[in-house]
């Protein structure tokens, strides 16, 4: 019990995203409605909103099943009571973020958009394909992004 | 004339060149002008979940840059359609506002942000591309994928039906081909959690790809770069998972428009697709 944080789910609520998690009065729409749960029992809507509610923050935070939401939006469409978990998850993601759990995929992202701007790097090889099939060439979208990280602060997950 | 400004985000230029092209020459046919956004980036949604705000500036300074032409966004992937889309809320907001002028950001027209088919469906319209079909497809059955993100949040599109889509059936009906209605078409492709358990995702991915065997489709239409890397690109994989084959073609829906428009496959970028679409080509 010792384990339990009574004051994470206020730090949920002040995430964007995660404002109405306490309007949740678990009748298990979001459950019935996701379409991982139906495929991975793991995952289950209902019982994280519990979980964050009850203070359970580290098992919530260190557990891989919070990257498993597929941000579908079907819960979000059927809260009757307008908690938009979709967004809650999201909150919950970026909490974690900010408290080291960050599986290493997403960290590649941020590398790759810092300098690229775009996933994929468009070069010359890139470029010629799309000119003989009469498309545009695409430029750079360099510069920016590093810009936009530095404010935020996001590119330091990546120096950590 | 119809203007409005392309967003072509990270995947459809380089790796759903198809995609683009059918979408050119299916707008050139029915009036509609693009103005490419050369400087656009990533929409920002893959950063999303490590932090909303570095996602929304990203997605913001897209949005700003289509404003600062005084032209729409049109977008052809679903995800960003949803980001961008997610943007332009948020740039009323006074906070987020100032971090974007600090950033030498600028937003001076309000805009709209809108999928290329939701373009087609309210700006054209149903009965001017129906006038436009020259070689209807009628001896091809179609199941259409919607894919999340083209209604939902509905908080921020307001458009068709989350629970019953229509739309995109509705546009596949005017190509003259039998469109195969369904109970599931909200399912998600599971391109979103590929990335993080790939297992799950190929899971996903078969139970639309079941669905479109067991109602024998020709051919499975997607609007979304990520649901057509799920069905098509890891269609082989779904199969040897569940040791079954489908070898369904999965077509942008412009591509299938396209055909029914009297444009030659070439000009639909057919012979781009993964799985073979021999099976139409036959029945053109």
């Amino acid at each position: 019990m010792s384990e339990l944080d009574p004051k994470f789910k206020y730090r949920v609520a002040r995430e964007p995203g995660g404002e109405k998690i306490k309007l949740c009065f678990a009748c298990g729409i979001c459950t019935a409605s996701c379409p991982i749960r139906e495929i991975d029992e793991r995952y289950n809507p209902r019982k994280i909103i519990r979980m964050i509610l009850l203070g359970m923050k580290k098992r919530v935070l260190e557990n891989d099943f919070i990257w498993f939401c597929s941000s579908c939006y079907a819960c979000t469409e059927r809260c009757p009571q307008g908690v938009r978990f979709t967004d809650v998850m999201n909150a919950i993601k970026n909490i974690a973020v900010k408290e080291g759990y960050v599986p290493w995929a997403f960290v590649q992202q941020i590398e790759i958009l810092k300098k690229h701007g775009r996933l994929y790097e468009i070069d010359e090889f890139d470029n010629n394909k799309r000119s003989a099939l009469g498309l545009p060439r695409i430029a750079k979208a360099k510069g920016f992004t590093q810009k936009i990280m530095e404010l935020t602060g996001i590119d330091k997950i990546t120096k950590r | 004339m119809k203007r409005y400004a392309l967003f072509l985000g990270c995947t459809v230029p380089v790796r759903a060149q198809h995609y683009e092209l059918a979408t050119r020459n299916v707008a050139k046919e029915l009036g509609i002008e693009f103005v490419d956004l050369k400087e656009g980036s990533c929409c920002g949604f893959p950063l999303k979940a490590l932090d909303a705000e570095t996602s929304l500036l990203m997605a913001a300074r897209n949005v700003g840059l289509a404003s600062n032409l005084g032209l729409d966004v049109v977008t052809l992937c679903n995800s960003c359609t949803a980001m961008l889309s997610d943007a332009q809320v948020k740039l009323k907001e006074s906070e987020f506002r100032k971090k974007f002028t600090e950033l030498g950001f600028t937003y001076p027209n309000e805009i709209k942000v809108r999928h290329f088919v939701r373009v087609l469906y309210e700006d054209i319209g149903v009965e001017d591309i129906k006038k436009a079909i020259r070689k209807p497809l009628n001896n091809l059955r179609i199941i259409s994928h919607y894919g999340c993100h083209y209604l939902r949040p509905s908080y921020l599109h307001t458009f068709d039906s989350v629970e019953n889509p229509h739309t995109l059936d509705e546009l596949t009906g005017l190509t003259g081909a039998t469109v195969i209605d369904y109970q599931e078409k909200k399912l998600c492709c599971g391109g979103s959690v590929l990335g993080v358990d790939e297992e799950l995702a190929v899971k996903m991915a078969n139970q639309k790809l079941s669905i479109a065997k067991n109602n024998n489709a020709d051919v499975l239409i997607s609007i979304c770069p990520f649901c057509t890397v799920m069905y098509e690109d890891n269609q082989r994989k779904v199969e040897a998972k569940f040791n079954t084959t489908y070898n369904i073609p999965v077509l942008y829906y412009p591509q299938l428009l396209g055909l029914s428009l009297g444009l030659p496959p070439d000009a639909c970028g057919l012979k781009f697709n993964r799985i073979k679409p021999d099976n139409i080509i036959s029945k053109l």
